[in-house]
């Protein structure tokens, strides 16, 4: 392999020292051995990855190699699907979150997610990221204010929302709808945050914004980003993992991944020699 | 452009303006049916709309008097009707539309259901006097109601599964996303976002029921005289157009279109508010 193949991604000032500097980090989420099926066809093929807590992890890969599948099964949203079966090991915090016994509700609760198309409810922005706190506690008016408040100031919606709580969510832009996802889902506090193709909707100026708040939730949260960008991949991630045709081709810390892939697979898919 | 193109386009040109020719011949067709309606229940029933109608009694031939009875009596049995029918309807729909989507059971419920859906309302009718009126020994006004009932289940019933599954799906995964149930889920989310469709679906059933005769003739028969007793048998709108427009008396026959006219303009206007909620639904 050609090491010194020009690589047209640079890794920008502002990405956080490599975690290594600051030991080595705790796995937040373990993936051992993990296959995917829809039907009898096989979408993910024994895929082993760690996720590391207070670590952002994004998947690359070309379109249908799996990195979606992969991000539905880490808060077992394809339960909502029939015909669609994982098999393998996953582990949140040491416990098994594909056993059957595994109540789905409390789950999504922990591991949240942000999806490719803006998603807010037919309901107030307010409303939008109360309703979701209000499940799982019971805050006075007072806390719930500045619930919604700090959520909506940490997706950097604040100060364009704040005269207008009460308007309805689906009267934003689709920049700012993004916004209010990741709010509503940053407000129930959960662990992990998931995040498939947040930006691939928005217009450069929100998906900056939207970067800019990946790296500041990774201090509370978990992150998992699958992105088709690969300078977001190596803008905002530690990780990376490379999947093709399903199955996971590499992991690594995102600078060497972008700088010295050690599969040849992976350096044409950054180079952009395919995908 | 060459000789054959243009040639080409002269042809579908000329097909383009027959086609064209023929579907607004089709349509003022069908429109100049529903003027002439329209313009005969003014023609016959709007010298007759008076305040009379709304406060006297159905008289005997002969004597005036007006449709208080009947109209009370339609109100009262639709009222009913859409009581028993709607809230079956939206369960099952809500059924079919969220839990039971990929279930076989579903098809089979949907497949009886077009098939209540399009039932000659007579049979309806003989069907709660078989079951109802014939048991109990005597026809009445709760016997109507579910006659209509039965009407209004698969109509509601069509209407709040193809509007729920209208919802997209993005919608169910982010209220998941979030840890909602999916009880919750269904009643704060997709009802929400469905609204303004499911009541259109409500309200078309009222326009359906309002005109009903046959279903009535067999079970909430008629009444001359006032009475609001679900027990015995009850006046409705359509049946006392039907009686009176029958008999020989010219000043029932009055009656019968006054009445028609105002069952006509009621369900025009519950179907044109029909259609403004799911414009309104829809721009949102």
């Amino acid at each position: 392999m050609n090491m010194s193949a020009a690589v047209p991604i640079t890794v920008s000032a502002s990405a956080p020292p490599p975690p290594a500097a600051q030991g080595t980090p705790r796995e937040k989420i373990t993936v051992r051995n993990l296959d995917f099926f829809y039907g009898t066809s096989r979408a993910l093929k024994s895929i082993s990855v760690p996720l590391y807590a207070n670590r952002a992890t994004a998947f690359i890969g070309p379109s249908g190699c799996g990195k979606s599948t992969l991000l539905r099964i880490l808060n077992r949203m394809y339960d909502l699907y029939p015909n669609q079966r994982a098999a393998g090991e996953v582990t949140l915090d040491g416990q098994d979150i594909l056993s059957p016994s595994q109540d789905l509700n409390l789950l999504r609760a922990r591991v949240g997610m942000v999806f490719q198309k803006p998603t807010p409810f037919p309901m107030t922005i307010y409303e939008n990221i109360a309703f979701g706190v209000r499940l799982y506690e019971k805050l006075g008016k007072g806390e719930l204010d500045a619930r919604v408040e700090s959520a909506l100031r940490r997706s950097a919606l604040w100060d364009e929302v704040k005269d207008k709580l009460h308007a309805s969510g689906l009267s934003l832009s689709g920049g700012q709808q993004q916004r209010l996802c990741i709010a509503r889902t940053v407000a129930v506090q959960p662990e992990v945050i998931l995040l498939d193709e947040p930006c691939s909707a928005l217009d450069p100026i929100s998906t900056a914004k939207i970067e800019e708040l990946i790296d500041e939730l990774r201090d509370d949260y978990t992150i998992v980003i699958v992105t088709h960008n690969m300078q977001q991949a190596a803008r905002v991630s530690d990780y990376t993992a490379f999947m093709y045709l399903g199955e996971l081709i590499e992991f690594g810390e995102t600078p060497a991944m972008f700088t010295t892939p050690r599969d040849k697979r992976t350096q044409d898919y950054i180079t952009g020699r395919f995908g | 452009m060459s000789q054959r193109m243009l040639s080409l386009y002269a042809s579908r040109r000329r097909r383009n303006r027959l086609a064209m020719g023929l579907s607004i011949g089709a349509t003022v067709f069908g429109l100049a049916w529903l003027a002439l309606i329209l313009m005969a229940l003014l023609l016959h029933g709007f010298s007759g709309l008076s305040l009379d109608v709304f406060t006297q009694m159905t008289p005997p031939p002969g004597s005036s008097g007006g449709l208080l009875n009947p109209i009370i009596g339609s109100l009262i049995l639709t009222i009913l009707a859409i009581v028993i029918g709607a809230p079956l309807g939206v369960l099952a729909g809500t059924y079919l539309a969220e839990y039971g989507r990929f279930e076989k059971l579903s098809s089979v419920v949907r497949f009886i259901n077009d098939i209540l859906l399009s039932a000659p309302s007579i049979v309806i009718g003989l069907f709660i006097y078989e079951v109802v009126v014939a048991p109990m020994g005597h026809f009445s006004g709760f016997a109507g109601a579910l006659s209509l009932a039965v009407i209004v289940v698969p109509v509601v019933l069509r209407t709040t599964e193809d509007m729920l599954t209208l919802v997209p799906n993005g919608l169910r995964e982010a209220a998941a996303s979030i840890g909602l149930p999916r009880s919750l889920m269904i009643r704060r989310i997709a009802y929400r976002a469905a609204r303004a469709g499911m009541v259109t679906g409500v309200l078309l059933a009222v326009a359906r029921i309002a005109g009903e005769t046959a279903p009535l003739l067999f079970t909430a028969l008629n009444n001359q005289f006032w009475s609001t007793n679900l027990n015995a048998p009850m006046a409705s709108l359509p049946v006392v157009i039907f009686q009176f427009a029958l008999s020989p008396y010219a000043d029932w026959q009055r009656l019968a279109w006054t009445g028609a006219l105002i069952i006509t303009l009621t369900v025009l206007a519950l179907s044109i508010l029909a259609r403004s909620l799911v414009s309104s639904g829809k721009s949102q």
